[in-house]
């Protein structure tokens, strides 16, 4: 067990260390032109002259409030819609057209009413991050509600839980957790995804996304692709870290159950 | 307390073929106090439907079942249910699984817990309070399925063959021990089954019903004092008085 996690990791390092060489040997031999392809080494160059400037962590900061304010809103709007479609069917009657007919439209779409409402503000890129990712928490909310088996409900009711605030409390939210934490991960995916667009149209001087625009402009495309990475790897760190924290807390009680 | 009477059911139900199944004709029984009746009959005689009704989970489209002359309309904490699937709460451990339906009672924590842990231990699951369900055998998991319907203190306890999933091994083992609790807890229950001689060891009376349509077809008293030995000859009469109904009653062709 120990062994094989050690290979694992040796293949992780293996895979990155080529990758990284090819990029370079590419980079530097074949394009030779760092405004097309910069190298690696140009990159991780740029990264620590980027640490000494200090906007690095003034765009994450920024980033972080434009994310948190999208994902706050998408939870407190998407949880209570989807746990009333779910648990009754008049409500799904009556919501469910109205959110088939504005899920496809892509969240970027959204930007130019987002200016309009809410002007060149932080709260404008939230906006776009939340129509992005209201609806992966409603639609998960929503199955994991409609699923719950009929014998939790019922063994609920013979022992005592009989209103529907009760038994939405006490018997289908535990029982959807699984389905709203599953929901509440590809939101963040796709929020991560909507923040690079909703700060490119400059709703503040710093952010992740806008600085990506900014240095474009700028012709300096080593820098570009640092934040690139940045916005790579932390979107991994989120992930990683929600996934983590899943495990060992809320989902404790799943271990071992078919799903 | 646990008086249960049941007068004139009726329930049907529609076929997908617009045709009519009539699971309960007007079916009247009376259960006494602290009785231990159980329910057998050949598949689809409407044994689960005529538990569920007195669960109040579904509802006769005539006639009344009332507990304590009070008419049971919808589910409650005066009848306490063990299912024959395993209904325990996967995301509670067993204490607060047990504790359950004293929360909803609103009973403070450490009562409740108190009073849980009790429940806990009266089925011999002590050192197994703080596990989760899906850390227990499933002869253990009804066991705490149990613990949890006794924990409200119910007048009336109605067990849908609750150890059908068990292997014999299990099966006998917990039949004894439901009769210990009984012994204890003086409760009237009401037990459906499919097994004759699981009827036989448990009951005082065992209610023989008949399908298509669903009527009490005779009533059989079980005088045998306790603990019973199931290879006795007195034992093996009744085994076989009620089989040979059940073979009678199988004969007419059932609908599904």
């Amino acid at each position: 067990m120990h062994d094989k996690r050690k290979i694992n990791w040796l293949y992780t390092a293996a895979s990155l260390i080529t990758c990284i060489l090819i990029w370079q040997a590419v980079a530097v031999y074949i394009v030779g032109n760092p405004f097309i392809l910069p190298s690696f080494t140009d990159v991780l160059l740029a990264f620590i002259l980027l640490l000494g400037s200090g906007t690095l962590i003034s765009d994450l900061t920024m980033s972080f409030l434009h994310f948190a304010i999208g994902i706050g809103l998408a939870l407190l709007i998407g949880i209570p819609t989807g746990i009333l479609m779910g648990w009754f069917e008049k409500m799904f009657t009556f919501l469910n057209p109205v959110i088939e007919i504005i899920r496809p439209i892509p969240p970027l779409a959204w930007i130019p009413f987002a200016i309009v409402w809410f002007g060149l503000t932080n709260f404008s890129a939230g906006f776009v991050i939340f129509i992005g990712a209201v609806f992966p928490i409603i639609i998960n909310t929503y199955t994991g509600f409609s699923n719950i088996p009929k014998i939790f409900v019922e063994a609920g009711q013979m022992l005592g839980c009989t209103k529907n605030r009760d038994l939405i409390r006490f018997i289908a939210f535990p029982a959807a957790v699984p389905h709203i934490a599953a929901g509440f991960r590809i939101a963040c995916g796709v929020a991560w995804m909507c923040l690079v667009a909703a700060e490119m149209f400059g709703v503040s001087a710093y952010g992740l996304g806008h600085k990506i625009w900014w240095y474009y402009h700028l012709h300096q495309m080593t820098n570009v692709l640092v934040y690139m990475l940045i916005l790579g790897i932390v979107g991994l760190a989120v992930d990683a870290l929600f996934r983590f924290y899943i495990r060992r807390s809320l989902l404790r009680w799943q271990t071992g159950e078919v799903h | 307390m646990g008086k249960v009477v049941i007068t004139d059911v009726s329930r049907r139900f529609f076929m997908d073929d617009k045709t009519e199944f009539l699971a309960l004709d007007s079916l009247s029984l009376t259960i006494k106090d602290d009785e231990l009746v159980s329910l057998v009959g050949p598949s689809g005689c409407g044994k689960t439907t005529l538990l569920r009704i007195i669960a109040g989970l579904d509802h006769p489209d005539s006639g009344s079942v009332s507990l304590d002359n009070i008419l049971i309309t919808k589910p409650g904490p005066r009848v306490g249910m063990v299912f024959q699937e395993y209904s325990l709460f996967p995301w509670r451990n067993i204490l607060d699984n047990v504790a359950f339906g004293l929360e909803m009672k609103k009973t403070g924590r450490k009562e409740r817990y108190r009073q849980a842990q009790y429940y806990i231990d009266l089925v011999g699951l002590t050192s197994f309070t703080f596990c989760y369900p899906y850390e227990l055998s499933g002869g253990m998991r009804q066991r705490v399925a149990i613990a949890r319907a006794l924990a409200n203190d119910p007048d009336l306890l109605l067990m849908d063959e609750p150890f059908g999933a068990l292997d014999a091994q299990t099966r006998n083992t917990m039949q004894e021990e439901l009769l210990q609790i009984w012994e204890k807890q003086k409760k009237t229950i009401i037990f459906v089954t499919h097994s004759v001689d699981e009827a036989v060891y448990l009951s005082d009376r065992i209610v023989v019903l008949s399908s298509d349509p669903g009527r009490v077809s005779t009533v059989i008293d079980v005088s045998i004092p306790r603990p019973r030995d199931r290879t006795s000859p007195e034992f093996a009469s009744i085994r076989r008085d009620v089989l040979r109904l059940l073979t009678l009653l199988d004969t007419t062709p059932g609908k599904i």
